[in-house]
């Protein structure tokens, strides 16, 4: 028996103003709307809908909405439908859950309990207009040696950095979860913002080389793609240990996205399922992953920075302290809202912990024992608009990564389906007549119109904080209070009471 | 080329290798450096003592012999060459390979060969004379694993054998293949090594350590594929 589940959402036409132009039929991948001769009408099969909104975004005459269903089972707060068709599809197919994009489960969001301070009467406010204004920071490791030459000179002996216009970076989407297009806008917005992208596991594509200098190029546990023209180059290397969107497992691209040219990115033949191991299975240790930092400078010859990315777990403070002693220059923290091309449901919705907690734990820690300046931090892992970025920094982070809103900025309307590869708006897919319907020039645009946006604004909550460089901000909790938080969340995230004072 | 490398510093050891435009080295009195010749390609690279984990890291060409033993992740994320090993290697040896050649005269550890894949041009092999500890070429997508017991041919691969195995092959020469085999894998016992990639890269090992071709060509091998029942294709439910 298979037992039938009720569609979520239900397209609603208002046959008054559709004109039956068909575009719905045309753009709708997973084939809801069909058009009836006989009745001469459009008509929409809701099962197959993922509320992506595309249909709704291009129809001409506005006919169409998308609600969601009011098929109802018998109200109950512990066995909400969800977690009933869950149960059904599990009976009917005994297959793990699968899922994409963030954790959607209301888990308490703490950048939403904390608010940002601003200057009154004592210390006035910056004019961005007026004032310089510095978002521009440098990632990287900050402790030397001071050296000198037989002159008396300083030696340079600066580890090397990534210098970035802005606090932000996009954060790993491989070639295969996203499309060419996807991956072309990232890129060329990167470029033009003058901050990076980063390729995630899937190899670089050979027309992207050229962005090289606003690339970070990973190396995860499948080593997909991985050979010296492609750390060389990159402006960096990130070796992914963990995904806030999956931690402790590994990921799978099922052979149907591998494509002739995701194939020749990732160099896997085609066709063949893509899977990388929980582990490196090379890293068992801190000491073996010293090894993997080192390995990647010797092959590099030591002029490009090493990233280390983790998911946000319980003892991220003790793991970063680690890692921090391994060699790696930057440390990213993926939290446990991050996105994901797709993850099980199970492990996506209950593995991990917040960014907000994990970064102010791991920054505390790393001060704690004097190692702070031996690598950047970037938080990543649902970082929604500028302010997350404003209260990230002065939690402690030196930049943000980030992804899904980069990925609405493209089009993307959660419909949280990346997993099923008909991506309507042209990026979780790799089908060629989807693909195409992002527009690169579009694309990157749009990234740079957000970002420009974003640093604006960025600029305007330092200004009214006092604060005319971004470095200053760094670790400023006292620009941070909380309302609605325990004294528990107060303490973790370093910050004081709404109200309290210093 | 010949350098000393005793006392050295890693760093300044490999260094010296990668300012070097001398297509051979010799490197004497070898001691634990890590990372030798990482990325490099186009040398021919002889080392005296025993070299630290990571030999050949991301190696993209040329060739390193190693009169006696290698410790840790030799061959790590390769691409090509050739690295000879006279005597036995550690653990991870060849992990995610995708070219070149690994052949190992004595036994390898742990982990040898996870990950290795193929593509196109490129295919990774690693040739093990003795035993291989247990995860042997876990999750292999492609190339070609061979162990040859040369000294015992009982439990000449560990536990694990082959777990997620999705491509390339393996050839286990023995009688009776002990090891128990996880769902993905598929055992078919042959009574003689069959003509191919893995008969030339054999008969490559014998000419290497001077050792009889025919011992090694007439004798029985598992050969281990992926079983073609893509065990993956049915573990998920879109949710």
């Amino acid at each position: 028996m298979e037992m039938y589940i009720p569609s979520e959402y239900e397209v609603i036409r208002d046959d008054k103003k559709c004109n039956v132009c068909r575009v719905c039929e045309r753009q709708c991948a997973n084939a809801v709307h069909s058009y009836d001769a006989k009745l001469g009408k459009m008509l929409a099969d809701s099962a197959k809908c993922v509320n992506c909104h595309r249909c709704v975004c291009l129809c001409p005459t506005h006919a169409l909405k998308i609600v969601k269903s009011d098929d109802i089972y018998k109200a109950d707060a512990n066995w909400t439908a969800q977690t009933i068709n869950e149960v059904y599809k599990q009976a009917n197919s005994g297959g793990v859950l699968l899922s994409s994009m963030g954790n959607p489960q209301p888990l308490p969001v703490f950048w939403d309990k904390i608010l940002v301070n601003a200057s009154q009467v004592t210390n006035p406010p910056i004019d961005p207009l007026r004032e310089p204004m510095e978002t521009q920071l440098y990632l990287g490791k900050r402790r030397t040696k001071a050296e000198r030459d037989v002159n008396g000179r300083l030696k340079d002996t600066l580890a090397p950095q990534l210098r970035l216009n802005m606090p932000i970076l996009f954060s790993a989407m491989s070639y295969g979860s996203i499309s060419y297009n996807a991956h072309e806008s990232l890129a060329r917005a990167a470029e033009e913002l003058g901050i990076y992208y980063n390729t995630g596991e899937g190899g670089l594509h050979k027309d992207f080389y050229k962005y090289g200098k606003n690339t970070i190029v990973q190396v995860a546990s499948g080593r997909f793609g991985v050979f010296k023209e492609y750390l060389e180059s990159a402006a960096a290397i990130e070796i992914k240990m963990g995904q806030g969107a999956k931690p402790g497992i590994g990921g799978h691209l099922p052979g149907a996205k591998i494509t002739e040219d995701v194939s020749l990115t990732r160099m896997i033949p085609r066709g063949v399922d893509a899977i990388s191991p929980a582990p490196h299975h090379d890293i068992y240790s801190i000491e073996d992953l010293r090894q993997l930092v080192y390995s990647l400078k010797e092959a590099t010859e030591y002029k490009k920075p090493i990233l280390v990315k983790i998911a946000a777990v319980h003892n991220v403070a003790a793991i970063a302290s680690g890692i921090a002693r391994s060699g790696a220059d930057i440390i990213a923290i993926d939290g446990c809202r991050g996105g994901t091309g797709a993850a099980p449901t199970r492990i996506r919705d209950n593995v991990g912990i917040p960014i907000e907690l994990a970064l102010a734990e791991v920054d505390q820690r790393l001060r704690e024992e004097g190692i702070r300046d031996e690598v950047s931090l970037i938080a990543g892992g649902s970082v929604r608009s500028s302010s997350d970025v404003v209260k990230a920094i002065a939690l402690g982070a030196d930049a943000c990564y980030i992804g899904t809103a980069a990925l609405l900025a493209l089009g993307c309307h959660l419909c949280r389906s990346c997993h099923q590869g008909n991506c309507n708006w042209g990026i979780a897919t790799q089908k060629p007549e989807l693909v195409k319907r992002l527009d690169p020039d579009v694309g990157a645009q749009r990234l740079v119109n957000l970002l420009t946006a974003w640093n604006h604004e960025i600029q305007e909550m330092m200004g009214g904080m006092g604060i005319n460089s971004i470095e200053a901000l760094r670790g400023n909790r006292l620009m941070l209070r909380g309302v609605g938080l325990t004294d528990t969340e107060l303490k973790i995230l370093g910050i004081k009471y709404a109200g309290e004072s210093l | 080329m010949r350098i000393d490398a005793a006392e050295m510093d890693f760093q300044k050891l490999n260094e010296r290798i990668r300012q070097s435009r001398v297509q051979e080295i010799k490197i004497a009195g070898c001691i634990g450096q890590r990372y030798i010749a990482a990325g490099l390609s186009g040398r021919d690279i002889t080392i005296q003592g025993t070299p630290g984990n990571a030999l050949g890291a991301y190696l993209s060409g040329g060739r390193i012999l190693v009169d006696g033993n290698v410790q840790e992740a030799t061959g790590d994320t390769m691409n090509g060459g050739e690295i000879i090993v006279k005597g036995s290697a550690g653990d991870a040896t060849g992990y995610a390979m995708r070219g070149g050649e690994i052949f190992i005269y004595g036994d390898a550890g742990y982990r040898c060969g996870i990950h290795m894949k193929a593509y196109k041009e490129n295919s990774p092999s690693i040739v093990i004379g003795g035993r291989a500890g247990s995860f042997l070429g876990e999750y292999q997508a492609g190339g070609t694993i061979v162990v040859l017991g040369k000294d015992s041919q009982s439990t000449i691969v560990g536990n694990f054998c082959g777990t997620g195995m999705h491509g390339g092959e393996m050839y286990l020469r023995c009688d009776d293949l002990k090891a128990k085999l996880p769902a993905q894998v598929k055992a078919e016992k042959l009574a003689s090594l069959p003509q191919g990639k893995a008969r030339s890269l054999v008969e490559r090992w014998c000419e290497l350590f001077g050792e009889n071709k025919d011992k090694y060509f007439h004798a029985s091998y598992y050969r281990l594929t992926p079983n073609s029942e893509n065990p993956y294709k049915q573990m998920y439910t879109a949710n």
